[in-house]
């Protein structure tokens, strides 16, 4: 199927627990390697915050970018410029002119650490000591305004919220920027940097953390029957979408085909998945819908999976229902068992997974997964990556947030 | 507690490298601060901010405008020092 405003992605960047670029963290994804580490600091001793290990960044930003900008930028906005950076240069750096590039850039929960800071040093030093860029640091489009400053995007700079679906739902938007003719050329992605001492405390209190402090690299393990909550993570990924004709017409290299995107939302619990799953099949089916391509043609899924008992099953039943026999043939990657959760750089780290997997025809693995559930209803990737079929193949990335958002991406081979 | 000239100068310098990037040697006394070193109004702020913190002063807002040049800067935290 080709329509006038075909999408494709031309260009990739991530900064990741698992590397400081795209190619670092791909290999340790093949690999099998867990990001998931134990932090150094006294949080638990100071507040009694009962989970000791996050999937921490592993390259410190500071590393690459100035003096100046880390002290501009949040760290949320940081890793989304070093990973827009890296897209860019990856993308050819496009000559576009401003009025034709948009940027969207989510952000779950937003400059959390510079607004525990700023109160902080309010409570601590008083209101003299407040830094002016306070606000341009803490709020949630700040990443996206960074971007969009970087690049000089005028085409529209966006930020959509929809925790954990953030990422994904950025990416949905630029697709649909492009498709109605707003943008030629959009960078869309997800970041976060909430490692923190107050986030990590509110998620243990939710009651959604893995707390196995003794083994970090073995506690993001989605479908093993012994999974106990999910790891967090920090982050950023990106991606150069582009409409099929401005990416021929300079002749760039095209990784895939963003082909649909399918948007749902549960209205059942505030944190909980709807656990009959319409709302995720909706989504898919849409995305399918929206692609032209029938479940016949999906042949991999990198799933939402956090390692959370309830949340897993959920999407694989999912699964199940909408795809029925032809989910015998899915190869189910849940990276999440790696990366940890980036939160609102999940759907866009995944996504950005989505696309080498289907480029480069290799789905990444699902580590630690020793006893898979026997409620699991689709086949796992497990420890090795697996080969994807040749010919015209479609993916499937799924993101779904607290709140009840539901984002399913369909991306095909160029 | 009082610094002098000089001192005031080279801490000055720390702050506007930390807040631009520029060299501490190219803050100057003869310096504009916003067309020398292109510091912008919220960037004038944050050096204010820390020129505070670190001389121990205080830089009424209405004083900032005043503070044409680097030279200015090191002058105004003179005379609140003193």
């Amino acid at each position: 199927m080709t329509s006038a405003r075909e999408v494709v992605v031309t260009g990739l960047g991530a900064t990741t627990p698992l590397g400081g670029d795209v190619a670092s963290t791909w290999e340790a994804a093949l690999a099998g390697v867990s990001g998931a580490r134990t932090l150094e600091n006294d949080w638990a001793e100071k507040y009694g915050i009962p989970v000791t290990f996050a999937a921490t960044i592993k390259v410190d930003p500071a590393e690459v970018l100035s003096r100046p900008e880390t002290k501009r930028m949040d760290p949320s906005a940081q890793y989304a410029i070093v990973a827009t950076r890296e897209a860019w240069a990856d993308a050819g750096s496009p000559e576009v002119p401003g009025e034709r590039l948009g940027a969207v850039v989510s952000s779950g929960i937003g400059g959390i650490q510079t607004i525990l800071d700023g109160w902080d040093t309010l409570r601590e030093r008083g209101a003299r000591r407040m830094l002016p860029m306070t606000v341009p640091m803490l709020m949630p489009n700040s990443p996206s305004a960074y971007v969009s400053l970087e690049l000089g995007a005028r085409a529209g700079t966006h930020a959509l919220v929809s925790a954990c679906a953030s990422g994904a739902e950025a990416v949905g938007y630029a697709v649909e920027m492009i498709r109605s003719g707003r943008a030629d050329v959009v960078v869309a992605g997800g970041t976060e940097a909430s490692i923190h001492p107050m986030p990590l405390g509110a998620f243990a209190a939710s009651r959604t953390l893995s707390l196995r402090n003794d083994d970090p690299e073995h506690a993001s393990r989605p479908y093993d029957i012994d999974r106990d909550g999910f790891v967090l993570g920090e982050g950023a990924a990106v991606l150069v979408l582009e409409s099929a004709e401005h990416a021929a017409a300079r002749g760039a290299r095209v990784y895939a085909k963003i082909g649909g995107v399918g948007l749902s939302s549960d209205a059942y619990h505030i944190t909980s998945p709807d656990p009959e799953g319409t709302g995720q099949v909706t989504a898919m089916r849409f995305a399918m819908e929206d692609a032209g391509v029938t479940t016949s043609d999906v042949v991999h899924v990198n799933a939402h999976a956090t390692s959370t008992k309830v949340g897993d099953l959920t999407e694989t039943a999912s699964i199940r229902k909408l795809f029925g026999s032809d989910a015998d043939h899915v190869q189910l990657s849940a990276t999440k068992s790696m990366t940890g959760h980036l939160l609102g750089g999940a759907g866009a780290i995944e996504s950005l997974f989505a696309v080498k997997a289907v480029a480069e025809r290799l789905a990444p693995p699902t580590i630690n997964v020793e006893n898979p559930d026997p409620e699991l209803q689709v086949p796992l990737v497990r420890n090795e990556p697996a080969k994807l079929p040749g010919g015209d193949i479609a993916a499937i990335n799924n993101s779904f947030g607290f709140g009840g958002h539901n984002v399913a991406l369909v991306i095909q081979n160029a | 507690m009082a610094n002098t000239d000089q001192e005031i100068l080279e801490g000055l310098a720390e702050i506007v490298a930390e807040e631009t990037g520029l060299d501490t040697a190219d803050v100057l006394l003869e310096k504009s601060f916003t067309d020398d070193l292109d510091i912008d109004s919220l960037s004038m702020m944050t050096i204010v901010t820390h020129a505070e913190d670190k001389f121990g002063v205080r830089i009424p807002d209405e004083e900032v405008k005043n503070l044409a040049t680097v030279g200015d800067a090191v002058s105004f935290i003179k005379g609140a020092q003193d």
